[in-house]
């Protein structure tokens, strides 16, 4: 397993090499460039700055999308008439680009961290709903059959199968919640007023400093990566698939 | 004696993960006839069978055919799948002509080939049903009319009917006689059920377990001019079903 | 049936919140279904329209171009499968709108640019979909055919794509969702083509009913987008269960 990964980065990193010393185009450093501009950012304080200014509105907007996604898509899988009338819209917004309605934020609630914090919503709102719902939905007849069997109540049954169930669907619906929120701060550092990243990736792009640009890039990329790997694994431990 | 049609040499096999499958096996099937591998699970006897069929590679020992030795899959051969193998997509017309497309039969003629078994088999009238609204039963007639339509000498049978329910086992077991006595075909049959060995086979051989390796050749004293009912009463019958339990017990 | 009512429910509910000017930026359903049917037939729209499908649909084609081949290589070749896994896997769910400012930088301010974009959003999850769905071929369909003989170009004209079809297409089909999503959002970060422009001069100048009409326009065009190919696949639905 090591070896393949060690491979992979290798070639990767090796292409970009690479591709970087061809003379192409000005604005593609190659990885070498790139590394030593990264860690520039990390000696300066400048990129952990950034970053702690772009996690404020990424970790608020998924709690926030968490807490009320979860609660709402539990609600849509319990109930008929929550699920009718909640499904087509979710299954549109899932589909649509939502990134579209983002500019707009800026109106209602100008360029701070609300605006923000709602296009992380916006976007992860969704797949979190979704993933709840369909957790609810899909617990196995022949459990409930089993429970009613042993004459349990709708709460019993409720709580200690429909739930537990659920749970498995709810958290992946999270770590994809977590990704789509990734790209909503992105995008949303990009189109309103960059901060943070966004900020960073702006303001090293108009100063043609490519290197540290492409840094910036790749830490959000990467840091996207590993957060998602390390919750994926945790997903695993916690919901074994047999 | 029947002359051999398949005979296997000294086949050995062991896997990837360094179990041995078989080791030494030497066997040799009459032609025309229905020879049996009989044993417990881990024996080997699907193992063998596809070493025979060339869809697994063996480790030792030579597979001959007709006197040749084979290395892969040949048109002599033709293989009847334990899950049926049916392409989801295609009728089963389509299905039972697959060999034939596979070969590069034109369509006319190969359909005309397929509809020939598909009637032979009992299921004239279901050309144009899809895999998915068939039987299990149903679904293994077309796995084996495939095989016929090929006109391969010898059929090699994984566990046939041991997908399906008792009833439709039994019937099953009849038509496979009933076909075989029209049709000079040899049969290599797989499978775990001593009845079911007892019932159908000239010849069986039984497999020993870890590794696997053939421990005894039985040869069932049973008369196949009755009726299957009273086949299935016939002292001699009866005597080899409980020999071959005495045999295989052991390995339980 | 049932779907359709909800929706005039929420339509109703949207012209009630216009009508009562609860929001600034929403206006009445009604006014936006007239600004739709205004804009609709202008050259301008068509202009952009086409700028817009014509980028979709290059983006889309590279990406079917690229993914399903690389996806039908990684599944079948181990060492190809493990050493690009990884970054197909990273890129799948990483922020590929973070690229964009690279694809402005390197490619330039254009249509190109916007192009690339569809691609990198739709290829991933279509190359891991086709890699997902060749390696759950029916291994039992694969030995079958070759035990009459097939040969390998047979095998996967016959036998693999086939079988892994209905995962090929599942993966087309979030492609192209996110194929919409990349199209749009590039325009917006490249901001002179397109709906892009569009969505650009009509917020700037305030004209929301103009701004949701179009809105409601690209979500119809996703939604319609999704909707063909989850056609086709409800036609490879009939065997996708018995596999």
């Amino acid at each position: 397993m090591r070896r393949w990964q060690l491979a992979s980065f290798a070639l990767f990193f090796g292409l970009w090499e690479l591709a970087g010393r061809w003379p192409v185009s000005p604005a593609f450093p190659p990885f070498s460039h790139t590394a030593v501009g990264l860690w520039q950012m990390i000696a300066d304080g400048s990129l952990g700055k950034a970053y702690l200014i772009t996690a404020q509105p990424l970790l608020l907007g998924i709690v926030l999308c968490a807490i009320a996604g979860i609660a709402f898509g539990i609600g849509m899988g319990l109930s008929r008439s929550i699920e009718w009338l909640s499904l087509p819209v979710f299954i549109i917004l899932q589909a649509a680009p939502m990134a579209a309605i983002i500019p707009l934020l800026t109106y209602m609630y100008g360029i701070g961290l609300t605006s923000k914090v709602l296009a992380v919503i916006m976007l992860a709102a969704p797949v979190i709903v979704m993933n709840s719902y369909k957790g609810i939905r899909n617990t196995p007849p022949s459990l409930l059959q089993m429970c009613r069997s042993f004459r349990g109540t709708r709460a019993q049954e409720v709580l200690k199968i429909v739930l537990p169930h659920a749970a498995a669907l709810i958290f992946t619906g999270l770590r994809l919640g977590l990704a789509m929120g990734f790209i909503g701060i992105v995008i949303a550092e990009l189109l309103i007023t960059p901060t943070g990243i966004g900020d960073l990736i702006s303001y090293h792009s108009s100063t043609a400093d490519y290197p540290k640009m492409f840094a910036t890039i790749a830490s959000i990329v990467a840091v996207a990566a590993i957060s998602l790997h390390l919750l994926q694994r945790l997903e695993l431990r916690l919901f074994p698939r047999d | 004696m029947t002359e051999a049609i398949v005979e296997v040499k000294g086949i050995g096999k062991t896997y990837d993960n360094g179990v041995e499958a078989l080791r030494d096996v030497n066997l040799s099937f009459p032609k025309g006839q229905l020879s049996t591998l009989l044993g417990p699970s881990g024996c080997g006897k699907t193992t063998l069978l596809k070493i025979i069929a060339g869809l697994i590679p063996r480790n030792a020992g030579e597979v001959l055919v007709k006197g040749k030795p084979v290395e892969g899959p040949g048109a002599e051969r033709a293989f009847v799948f334990q899950d049926f193998a049916l392409l989801p997509w295609a009728d089963v017309l389509r299905n039972v002509a697959f060999g034939l497309e596979l070969r590069g039969t034109p369509r006319p003629e190969r359909e005309e080939v397929a509809r020939k078994y598909i009637a032979e088999v009992g299921l004239k009238g279901f050309e144009h049903r899809y895999p998915a609204q068939l039987s299990g039963g149903m679904r293994q007639r077309v796995g084996l009319a495939r095989a016929l339509t090929v006109d391969a000498d010898i059929i090699l049978m994984d566990e046939p009917f041991s997908s399906v329910d008792e009833q439709t086992r039994r019937k099953f077991q009849e038509d496979l006689l009933d076909l075989l006595r029209h049709h000079q075909k040899t049969v290599i049959f797989v499978t775990h059920s001593i009845e079911e060995a007892a019932y159908l086979s000239d010849q069986i051989a039984l497999l020993s377990p870890r590794p696997g390796r053939v421990s005894k050749i039985v040869r069932p004293n049973v008369d196949h001019s009755r009726s299957p009912d009273e086949i299935r009463r016939d002292r001699g019958y009866l005597d080899t079903v409980d020999e071959i339990w005495g045999m295989l017990r052991q390995y339980v | 049936m049932k779907t359709l009512l909800s929706l005039v429910v929420w339509f109703v509910l949207w012209e009630i919140a216009g009508r009562l000017k609860l929001s600034t930026i929403v206006p009445p359903f009604s006014a936006v279904i007239e600004a739709g049917i205004e804009i609709a037939p202008t050259e301008r729209f068509a202009k952009a329209a086409i700028i817009t499908l014509r980028s979709f649909g290059l983006g889309m084609g590279l990406a079917l171009a690229v993914g399903i081949p690389l996806g039908v290589v990684m599944a079948r070749v181990k060492g190809v499968g493990r050493l690009l896994g990884m970054w197909v896997n990273i890129f799948v769910s990483a922020p590929i709108s973070a690229l964009v400012p690279i694809l402005m930088a390197v490619v330039g301010i254009g249509e190109t640019t916007v192009v690339v974009t569809v691609f990198l959003f739709a290829v991933f999850v279509i190359t891991l979909d086709t890699q997902v769905g060749i390696t759950h071929a029916d291994r039992s369909l694969v030995e079958m055919a070759r035990s009459f003989g097939a040969s390998r170009r047979q095998l996967y004209s016959k036998v693999l794509l086939l079988s892994a079809l209905p995962e090929i297409l599942a993966g087309v089909r979030l492609g192209a969702i996110r194929g919409v999503k990349g199209v749009v959002i590039g325009q917006l970060l490249v901001a002179i083509i397109g709906v892009g422009e569009l969505f650009e001069v009509y917020s700037n100048n305030f004209l929301m009913e103009e701004f949701w009409a179009l809105v409601v326009i690209v979500f119809l065009f996703a939604f319609a987008v999704s909707e063909a190919i989850a056609a086709l696949e409800r036609r490879v639905e009939y065997y996708a269960a018995s596999r």
